[in-house]
């Protein structure tokens, strides 16, 4: 009882009961933390409460799709009298009175909610080491990273702790840590989930979605995420999707016949693991197997998309990050002399070294005789880059590619080069700066025996489409059924 | 200061004037929090306010309807597009880190304000308007002793919205700038946008000063920041000039700068100078998407426009028959002219005799009342309904000059109320004007009789017996005849 759908059959048969779930998980994760380090905070509380909810709601026939279901919040998103750190010691007891939108709708769902996941502080990171709470270890193996800055998110899932969590995507933050967990992970559209309540790193990139084993759990949770909030300016207000409609939709003989899929030379060539490519090669055969057909396209503009990124993520966390001064919440100094001495001491005490960098580089380029050099040329090629996407799906539907350009790395291997960490983005980030919805899935294992994943880009608003075509592959293949060896039970 | 160099001579004084103008909306700008003035402090701030992790602003469409507001109202352009930025700084009173305003697009684009001035109107050209929000307060005192020397932070006012309004160098004297302030308070008053309440910080000046001899380039400028009356602005701009002037016939130069103007010792002072100006690092707020205004809106707002005071002026003058200078007092203000008009309205006709009984009442005693107890018009004991009821006595004669002036006296005293409150008091007062012929006669006949002395003075040419014939005949009746009647029946007595 892994997956979404799994513990909903059994919690339908009455073969379980939620806080039987609730209990489960919360003994993996007691068992978990000490070597995956998974989670920032644990409300068991909380958990066997709403978990005697959702029991009830069961009896009265009141029960949706995810009631009873345990599932856990990336530290990032805020739930109202449970703390939310962002990884930070600035925030270290910071309790917020309210909800995040996509947590109040995923307690509005029925979801039991066991606690609040590591991460990279501030989401900024792609190894989920830079947290003051400790880095996240890989359930597949703990001397290497489980990817960031979503990574206690995706570490809870792969080894079997709770069957969803949520995520937040700025450069690759859901998708990157999912596939070197072995898992799946969803960057919504966005403005499909609010963020509200989500702490602002990038505002302009940042996306909450869904992290599970499958395409189905992504489709069900993203059902009780996605919606409008009038409280979030670049929400959109759309009419509700079903996301696991077209899951089993007929379309022809074979699974994907009619799908095209996009090939970009720009992801398949340096750069890439011998590992990597053979997965995503072998699984690339599969859905041409399963019907669908592969064309080769150019994303020309594309190769920009680091420094793109590292230009306007920390010229937004810049600013989104001023009001941690210590004056009114969070991390305070304990002495200082003035004014300016209190703002220092509290800053320079209270955020981690990725974070500063990153405020310094954002200050940087948005610094008066800077600003157009870098900033402005960097919302112009981001705009570039997303012309390109747009041609792109007059001749696709789907872009395939790695996730990433190696599976997971040793734990402290890239903590002293920030370039190379930025580098593991490469593939990930373009789908931040045009908004477009993507997804990783796992299609393989390297050497090493660490997984190994499949990236699938849309068209705006086409999840459905990247969740139909991840599920028809998963029903044919089994690689998000692998777990790791230390949670097998 | 210095011996009199007769600077207006030999130096040219520039000014540009900044307003903040608060919005007269319920909420802030970018919460559901009210914005009432004076709450205890923070009880008024919400999530979004203290910018709490996580909280996102969403637009007050109230706020920018009173932008487009003011766009129309001064004939500038309202940009159908504009942006949102972000300027960054730190200080404990701005809870974000950085203040939301508009920075290369705002709402709206150019338009112009015409002053009056000694040589006449002038035209000050805008340069542009547009939407922010405004800080909160660091308060210094009135903090419990108990907590020892801090200073305390209310964000009560933190997102009260504000409407920037920056004019260009037009203004050549601190009169002119004092000139222009009126006019756009009396304008953004007129078409409901701001409180226009100066003493709360709803209407607040910065001037941008400058000297140069006639026909330079423009000279370095500085700014004085926050100066809340008309009184400060001028006498700030005043100090400004002088210290410039003598500075610079001293031999030095203007540095750029903002200065704070210390009303107490009427000076000005250096608050920090363009070395460590900050750079506030603007770019667009990605939390709000451009804002955008449709045409329709714009039309909506159009219709909805209050007649403005300079067409207000000109139909008083060429339709009412009011003299220019009665037009310009009574369009003061929206709340003085509606106090007209209403009381005009409530009068039986309505017609040149009328507005012209009115405008020279309100002007004159109202007004007069109004200062002497230092009142505004919606405080005034005396309103429409009570001021038409006494006019309409003086139209229909029954009520002299004096004594209607007794019974807005009595008014004003609150001896009575409603549209009846005249009527009440002349009754209470026995006060009704003798305005009968006959009753007249009676009492001309009895003065002529019992003043034969007078009388015959009169007739011998002595005009000033006939005043003391009309003075028997006013005191006979208690000062209730009616003059005008008194003097035509003597002179018809006295001619037979």
């Amino acid at each position: 009882m892994r997956t979404i759908a799994e513990q909903s059959d059994a919690l339908d048969a009455r073969r379980v009961s939620a806080v039987e779930l609730a209990e489960q998980a919360l003994s993996r994760i007691d068992a978990a933390q000490p070597s995956i380090n998974a989670f920032i905070s644990i409300d068991r509380d909380g958990a066997l409460q709403a978990a005697r909810q959702a029991d009830a709601a069961r009896i009265e026939g009141r029960a949706q799709a995810l009631t009873g279901i345990p599932i856990a919040h990336k530290d990032v998103l805020m739930t109202a009298g449970l703390r939310t750190t962002c990884a930070s010691r600035m925030l270290e007891s910071f309790v917020a009175p309210y909800d995040a939108h996509v947590v109040a709708r995923l307690r509005e769902a029925g979801t039991v909610l066991v606690g609040k996941t590591n991460m990279d502080e501030f989401a900024m990171g792609s190894s989920s080491e830079n947290s003051y709470f400790g880095a996240v270890r890989n359930p597949w193996n703990p001397g290497c990273v489980a990817g960031g800055s979503s990574g206690g998110s995706a570490a809870a899932v792969a080894a079997g702790l709770v069957a969803a969590c949520t995520g937040t995507d700025t450069g690759g933050s859901i998708r990157q840590p999912a596939a070197l967990s072995g898992i799946c992970g969803l960057k919504p559209t966005y403005g499909v989930c609010s963020r509200y309540g989500l702490v602002a790193f990038a505002s302009s990139l940042d996306t909450p979605g869904p992290l599970a084993h499958d395409a189905r759990g992504c489709a069900l949770m993203l059902n009780a995420m996605a919606g409008h909030d009038a409280r979030d300016s670049t929400s959109l207000d759309r009419p509700p999707t079903d996301y696991t409609r077209d899951l089993a939709a007929p379309t022809g003989p074979r699974p994907l016949d009619g799908v095209r899929i996009g090939l970009p030379s720009q992801y398949f060539g340096e750069g890439v693991d011998d590992d990597v490519a053979r997965a995503v090669d072998a699984a690339l055969a599969e859905l041409r197997k399963l019907g669908a057909v592969t064309v080769d396209i150019e994303l020309p503009a594309v190769r920009y998309s680091v420094p793109v990124y590292y230009v306007i993520a920390p010229a937004e966390a810049s600013s989104n990050l001023s009001r941690f001064d210590g004056v009114r919440y969070g991390h305070r100094a304990a002495r200082y002399t003035d004014l300016d001495d209190m703002y220092g001491k509290t800053r320079a005490e209270g955020f981690g070294a990725e974070v500063k960098r990153r405020i310094l580089v954002g200050t940087y380029v948005l610094s008066h005789g800077y600003y157009d050099a870098y900033y402005l040329k960097a919302q112009q090629v981001r705009r570039l880059i997303a012309d390109d996407f747009v041609r792109a799906y007059a001749s696709c539907d789907v872009i395939a590619g790695p996730t990433t350009p190696t599976a997971a790395f040793a734990c402290g291997a890239k903590t002293g080069d920030p370039v190379q960490m930025y580098l593991n983005d490469i593939f990930t980030v373009a789908a931040n700066l045009t908004g477009m919805p993507a997804m990783s899935i796992p299609c393989g294992f390297g050497a090493n025996g660490l997984p190994i994943g499949l990236q699938l880009q849309g068209n705006y608003f086409d999840e459905a489409r990247l969740l139909q075509v991840a599920h028809r592959f998963q029903q044919a293949t089994d690689w998000h059924r692998r777990i790791p060896a230390a949670s097998e039970a | 200061m210095t011996p009199n160099k007769h600077a207006s001579d030999t130096w040219e004084v520039v000014i540009g004037i900044e307003t903040h103008t608060q919005l007269s909306t319920a909420s802030k700008i970018f919460s559901g929090a009210p914005t009432g003035f004076g709450a205890p402090p923070n009880t008024q701030a919400s999530a979004v306010d203290l910018a709490l992790p996580g909280v996102l602003p969403v637009l007050n469409r109230g706020a920018v309807e009173r932008a487009i507001r003011f766009g129309l109202a001064v004939g500038g352009a309202i940009n159908r597009r504009s942006v949102f930025a972000r300027k960054n700084y730190f200080y404990p009173d701005l809870p974000k880190g950085y203040q939301i305003s508009q920075y290369e697009i705002p709402v709206v684009k150019g338009g112009t304000v015409t002053i009056a001035t000694e040589n006449g109107e002038r035209t000050v050209r805008l340069t542009r308007a547009h939407l922010e929000e405004d800080a909160g307060k660091s308060l210094h005192e009135g903090l419990p002793d108990s907590i020892g020397e801090v200073t305390g932070i209310d964000l009560n006012r933190a997102g009260t919205p504000l409407l920037e309004i920056v004019s260009e160098p037009d203004l050549r004297s601190s009169a002119e700038a004092v000139a222009y302030a009126k006019t756009l308070h009396a304008l953004v008053v007129w078409i409901g946008i701001c409180d226009g309440n100066m003493q709360e910080g709803s209407f607040r000046c910065d001037a941008n000063v400058s000297v140069r001899r006639p026909g330079a380039p423009l000279g370095t400028r500085c700014e004085i920041k926050n100066l809340n009356s008309f009184r400060f602005l001028q006498q700030a701009i005043d100090y400004e000039v002088r210290r410039q002037i003598e500075w610079i016939e001293d031999g030095g130069t203007v540095v750029q700068e903002t200065r704070l103007y210390d009303s107490a010792r009427n000076e000005t002072r250096s608050m920090r100078n363009k070395e460590d100006a900050q750079d506030y690092r603007y770019f667009p707020d990605p939390d709000l998407p451009p804002l955008t205004i449709d045409d329709g809106w714009v039309q909506r707002v159009l219709t909805e426009l209050p007649e403005l005071p300079d067409a207000l002026r000109a139909r008083l003058t060429m339709e009412h028959g009011l003299g220019a200078y009665d037009a310009a007092q009574l369009t003061a203000s929206r709340a003085l002219y509606d106090y007209y008009d209403l009381t005009v309205k409530l009068l039986p006709a309505e017609d040149a005799a009328s507005r012209k009984l009115v405008a020279n009442w309100v002007l004159g005693e109202v007004a007069a009342a109004l200062n002497r107890t230092d009142a505004s018009i919606a405080e005034a004991p005396v309103q429409p309904a009570e001021l038409a009821g006494l006019l309409r006595r003086i139209a229909d004669q029954s009520l002299s000059g004096k004594m209607a002036k007794d019974v807005f006296d009595a008014l004003w005293a609150r001896e009575a109320s409603g549209a009846g409150a005249a009527d009440a008091i002349i009754v209470q007062r026995g006060l009704r004007q003798i305005s009968d012929a006959g009753a007249i006669d009676r009492l001309v006949d009895d003065v002529v009789a019992a003043n034969p002395a007078t009388v015959a003075e009169f007739r011998a040419g002595k005009e000033k017996a006939f005043n003391a014939l009309v003075g028997q005949v006013m005191k006979a009746s208690q000062g209730k005849a009616n003059p005008a009647q008194v003097n035509a029946a003597l002179r018809r007595k006295l001619a037979g």
